[in-house]
């Protein structure tokens, strides 16, 4: 049996709807954790079944949640307007189009000083997740288990810096994907780890000759 | 490995082990997780079930649209009062009425197998737990039985309603509770899927028809009656009525159903009560 029975009996979640209430929060705070920058504003674009029906599942309320940083099990996942407020973050939601094969689809973008920054994903159901594009460039990120998202120069030995620095740490590689705009230009790579990636490994890889960011999204899956 | 209810089983006989333990051994050996963060996790899950199935018994929950508030407690109260089917039977309605009720108003729940359907499993895991004072223990490894049946829904079938209607989702919960209640009572393996296959045949071809397409109305009703079905699939089974379909197939059978139903039925709030004058004069005062 290649189910989990963890995923049969769960998510623990705040209600009403795996995929459009608990899927939300968590795409959300999937990519806030992505950003991992102070922002003072977030937009929201709905796309699919989440455009049409939001409203009744409250999927924004769990979107701004997820945005500020809470899980979709957070109890005050209800009050996330009110939080939002309280910490001088603004949001607003949009129907968009987002060409995907899933049906309830969002694109995050988020707003500060430096200017914007936006993730794309869907929510798959039963509360699972899919992030598939960080700033203009396509991904896989379905955020069950430690990830580390690396941006680089498209140049040799990048990729084998890397993951010798988290075999170093006892840090065992799952899947890991690599891809680029076009040759020599920018690359990255997302590293799916069987453990959690401490922030003195991330410190290390930033460190790394051709490394620009890195960012570890740190859900642990069950 | 086992990839159905017969291949479970036959592990189960050649290991002389019960489906929970069959299938805790699994999830050990699939998520790398030790036995006892297995269990913890269980545990962690049973609580929050629990409390969800308390919480609404006596206070009355704010639920977005307003269409459920309430429906625990008016159960609760009726059912200590003179009933036609008892006051246990009422007991357990209210509980899972409960957990519906705290699903629609932002309330922590455990989605089993969905949040639509979150009442079942837990009513009939307390009910049971309660009425025939059996330990907590015991009740972790019903919990086990039931998540057992789901995965093989979830595995040969569908648990979405978008995909198999209210069938796959308070269908399945209402399998699954059967099993683990008959378990409860000390039924054999072969005899909890025998509950598990009454439920699930006692609801097959189920629509999920929400009203203004909130997880309420039908579905907290359809929480209530589903625990029911549990309660009484279980009985059937301990009785020794002859199940003749094999677990499996009534599985199978469930998602030709569920792919034969239009997506009118399939949680698109496109028919079924959904679409009656008085569903659509409740979609138009909520949402305008």
């Amino acid at each position: 049996m290649n189910i989990s029975l963890l995923d049969v009996v769960g998510p623990v979640m705040i209600g009403p709807s795996s995929s459009h209430t608990a899927g939300a929060a968590k795409l959300a705070k999937t990519a806030r954790l992505i950003y991992s920058k102070p922002f003072t504003k977030v937009r929201f674009g709905l796309g699919g079944s989440f455009a049409s029906t939001y409203r009744g599942h409250f999927t924004d309320y769990a979107l701004v949640a997820g945005a500020l940083g809470m899980s979709e099990d957070d109890e005050k996942l209800g009050q996330s307007f009110e939080i939002a407020e309280e910490q001088g973050v603004t949001f607003e939601f949009y129907p968009t189009e987002i060409p995907s094969v899933y049906e309830n689809t969002a694109r995050i973008t988020f707003y500060s000083e430096e200017g914007e920054f936006f993730v794309e994903g869907a929510s798959l159901g039963g509360g699972r997740i899919l992030v598939t594009n960080i700033n203009g460039l396509a991904c896989e990120i379905n955020a069950t288990c430690p990830t580390v998202i690396v941006q680089q120069q498209d140049v040799k030995g990048v990729v084998s810096d890397v993951s010798t620095i988290l075999a170093f740490h006892n840090i065992n590689i799952g899947i890991m994907k690599v891809s680029r705009t076009s040759r020599g230009d920018k690359a990255f790579c997302v590293i799916e780890c069987d453990d959690i990636v401490p922030e003195n490994v991330i410190e290390e890889l930033k460190q790394v000759n051709n490394v620009i960011s890195v960012v570890v999204v740190n859900i642990q899956g069950e | 490995m086992y990839k159905d209810a017969r291949e479970l089983i036959k592990l189960c006989n050649e290991q002389n082990k019960r489906i929970w333990e069959v299938a805790l051994d699994n999830e050990v050996k699939l998520t790398g997780m030790t036995r006892e963060r297995v269990m913890q996790h269980f545990s962690n899950r049973l609580e929050i079930m629990f409390n969800s199935a308390l919480k609404a018994l006596h206070t009355k929950q704010a639920t977005k649209g307003g269409l459920i508030d309430g429906v625990a407690n008016c159960q609760y109260e009726y059912s200590n009062k003179e009933t036609i089917t008892g006051n246990y039977i009422n007991y357990v309605m209210a509980l899972a009425y409960s957990c519906s009720e705290v699903n629609a108003s932002m309330g922590k729940i455990c989605a089993s197998p969905t949040a639509g359907s979150c009442g079942i499993v837990p009513a009939v895991l307390l009910g049971v737990m309660e009425s025939k004072h059996i330990s907590r223990e015991k009740t972790l490894e019903a919990l086990i039985t039931a998540s057992a049946v789901g995965a093989i829904y979830t595995k040969n079938a569908t648990v979405a309603g978008a995909d198999g209607g209210c069938q796959a989702e308070c269908g399945v919960a209402a399998s699954m509770a059967a099993a683990a209640a008959a378990y409860m009572m000390g039924a054999t393996d072969e005899r909890c899927l025998d509950a598990a296959g009454f439920a699930m045949i006692n609801v097959m071809g189920l629509v999920c028809d929400p009203v203004a397409g909130l997880v309420a109305l039908p579905c907290a009703q359809r929480n209530a009656s589903g625990a029911v079905n549990a309660l009484i699939s279980a009985d059937m089974a301990l009785a020794g009525q002859v199940a003749h379909i094999p677990f499996d197939q009534v599985v199978d059978s469930m998602f030709k159903v569920g792919k034969m139903l239009p997506p009118q039925l399939r949680e698109t709030a496109m028919g079924g009560i959904a679409t009656t004058p008085a569903g659509q004069a409740i979609y138009k005062e909520i949402f305008g």
